[in-house]
């Protein structure tokens, strides 16, 4: 009984582990798409239902052997950029990726503009002011 | 006081660009679907489940394809304004993961203007249409090319000022 059981584990193992496999590349992709119903969720965190249907499909297509490309297309094609959680570079989302460095680059110049207006000019001790400090110092 | 004239545009611009921020609605996003021909489908009639209909049977007519379902609330409040519409242009309805049970005495409640209505259970041609939030209309051309998709309920003003113009235009 004790071998059977061994037996039957040890067969049932690389089905098993195809199968996580598979599951984990499901729940990669997942994690790149956005989930339109609930905006701000990936479709592997969301569980509406058209983010079950989303997963199931992610499933269907890479068990029958697609690639994450593919999947991807899938969804683009369908469901526009938005669907990607990290938009593409392009001529329309230029803006999205350089913004930050734009502002980056104002601030530094606007705050370089601000400390040279600010440079006090060096400035010399009078005869009166060179005796006071003297003074001080005795 | 050039200073305090910056800091008054900035703030202004600022206002200006949130406000104009506001007004967008973040659940409309642009359908690639635009422009490009209608997938294919070939589904049951939700009346008649031994009969298909195809997106193919009305190449050759403008027509509006309505995703509904009976547990959608939004479907309802549209419902008049695609009652309507139907008068005036051929609308299937594309019943979206719902049940017969539930989905044909919704008909007989509400009125069925719909000239049929396919029946997808699994929602798998919902994806393929793009779907997220029903109900959805889409306009297509006689060469069967979706022109125009609107998200949510169909209001009477979006019905009047974009779709039946669009439609009139295309089966000129």
């Amino acid at each position: 009984m004790r071998k059977l059981l061994l037996l039957v584990a040890f067969l049932s193992t690389p089905v098993f582990s195809e199968d996580a496999n598979l599951e984990k590349r499901v729940t990669g992709l997942a994690h790149e798409l956005r989930c339109l119903v609930c905006q701000n969720q990936t479709i592997a965190d969301s569980n509406a239902p058209l983010a079950v249907d989303l997963r199931n499909q992610i499933r269907e297509q890479l068990a029958a052997g697609k690639s994450e490309g593919d999947v991807i297309d899938f969804m683009v094609a369908r469901y526009g950029d938005f669907v990607l959680y990290r938009p593409p570079l392009k001529a329309s989302t230029v803006l999205l990726w350089a913004g930050p460095f734009l502002f980056l680059l104002f601030g530094i110049w606007f705050l370089i503009r601000r400390v040279r207006k600010q440079a006090i000019p060096e400035r010399q001790l009078s005869e009166a002011e060179r005796a006071r400090a003297a003074k001080l110092l005795e | 006081m050039r200073r305090v004239a910056w800091v008054v545009f900035f703030f202004l611009a600022l206002v200006a660009l949130l406000a104009a921020g506001l007004t967008l609605n973040p659940r409309e996003v642009p359908s690639p679907l635009v422009g490009k021909p209608a997938p294919h489908f070939e589904l049951p009639l939700l009346q008649a489940p031994e009969k298909t209909f195809s997106q193919k049977d009305m190449l050759g007519k403008v027509w509006v394809l309505n995703v509904w379902a009976s547990w959608c609330p939004p479907c309802l409040v549209e419902h008049p304004v695609i009652t309507a519409l139907a008068k005036t242009v051929p609308v299937v309805g594309l019943n979206y993961k719902d049940a017969r049970e539930d989905a044909l005495p919704w008909l007989k409640r509400n009125g069925d203007p719909f000239q049929l209505t396919v029946y997808d259970i699994s929602g798998r041609i919902g994806i393929d249409y793009g779907v997220y939030g029903v109900p959805e209309t889409y306009v297509i051309d006689r060469k069967g090319v979706i022109r125009y998709k609107h998200i949510g309920p169909l209001t009477p003003e979006a019905s009047q000022k974009k779709v039946q113009p669009l439609v009139q235009e295309l089966s000129r």
